[in-house]
């Protein structure tokens, strides 16, 4: 189980080649991968800043890796969040995870998402052609993590 | 003592990331801390007003209003989070 919180970008491919890296009882990765969307809420998103809350954002992910193991019959899991300032079309964060069967894999990887989305301290803070705003979060973000307990 | 540490738009609206403070002794929990900070008035009574959605957490744990507050914790307030 791993958890990144890191300003540098990701290579997905070679994330998941360490991951399933000499195990063979590995049958299944899930991975997802987050952008940045170049339109938010109906404005123009020029760049976004992401800050976080060291130490208590790399256990809350580590805590949310420990209950998709604990729910699911998982191999390992990653996660991998980016902070600092980000472009339209750059990479966010990334979540895979192994297992034998994908059921487990697919099912794991959907409620990492949901449960850092809510979870997780991070804040996203837009540039946009009106100025700099701080994201707002979203109710239907918090109805997908209830989908969950 | 405490530490308190502000993020996101709460940071940026009281001016500081973090401070030491030495609440007085009525202040037990996350509900009278919060009360405490509120009476500062301006920018710490709008920010923490009753009916904005802000979030504790107490040495690194999210926390609920009636979690104690006790000497040499480090107490952040911050808004609902947006990540992923």
């Amino acid at each position: 189980m791993t958890v990144r919180v890191q300003y540098e970008d990701f290579d997905l491919g070679a994330e998941i080649l360490k991951l399933r890296h000499g195990n063979s009882k590995i049958g299944a990765i899930a991975s997802f991968v987050g952008l940045v969307r170049d339109l938010n809420d109906n404005a123009r998103v020029a760049e976004m800043t992401l800050e976080h809350y060291p130490g208590m954002t790399e256990k809350a992910l580590a805590e949310i890796l420990e209950q998709a193991k604990q729910r699911w019959c998982i191999i390992d899991a990653l996660v991998i969040h980016r902070v600092g300032p980000l472009k339209p079309a750059d990479q966010i964060v990334l979540v895979a995870v192994s297992s034998a069967h994908r059921g487990a894999a697919f099912a794991a990887c959907e409620f990492i998402m949901d449960y850092l989305k809510t979870r997780a301290p991070f804040w996203k803070k837009e540039q946009t052609e009106a100025g700099a705003r701080w994201v707002d979060a979203h109710e239907s973000d918090e109805a997908a993590a209830q989908r969950w307990v | 003592m405490i530490t308190l540490l502000y993020f996101a738009r709460l940071r940026e609206s009281f001016g500081i990331s973090s401070e030491q403070a030495h609440p007085p002794a009525h202040v037990v929990d996350v509900r009278s801390l919060t009360e405490w900070l509120r009476q500062r008035g301006g920018a710490w009574q709008e920010e923490l007003a009753q009916n904005r959605p802000v979030r504790v957490a107490v040495n690194q744990d999210m926390a609920a209003p009636d979690r104690a507050v006790c000497d040499g914790d480090e107490i952040a307030f911050f808004p609902p989070v947006t990540g992923g």
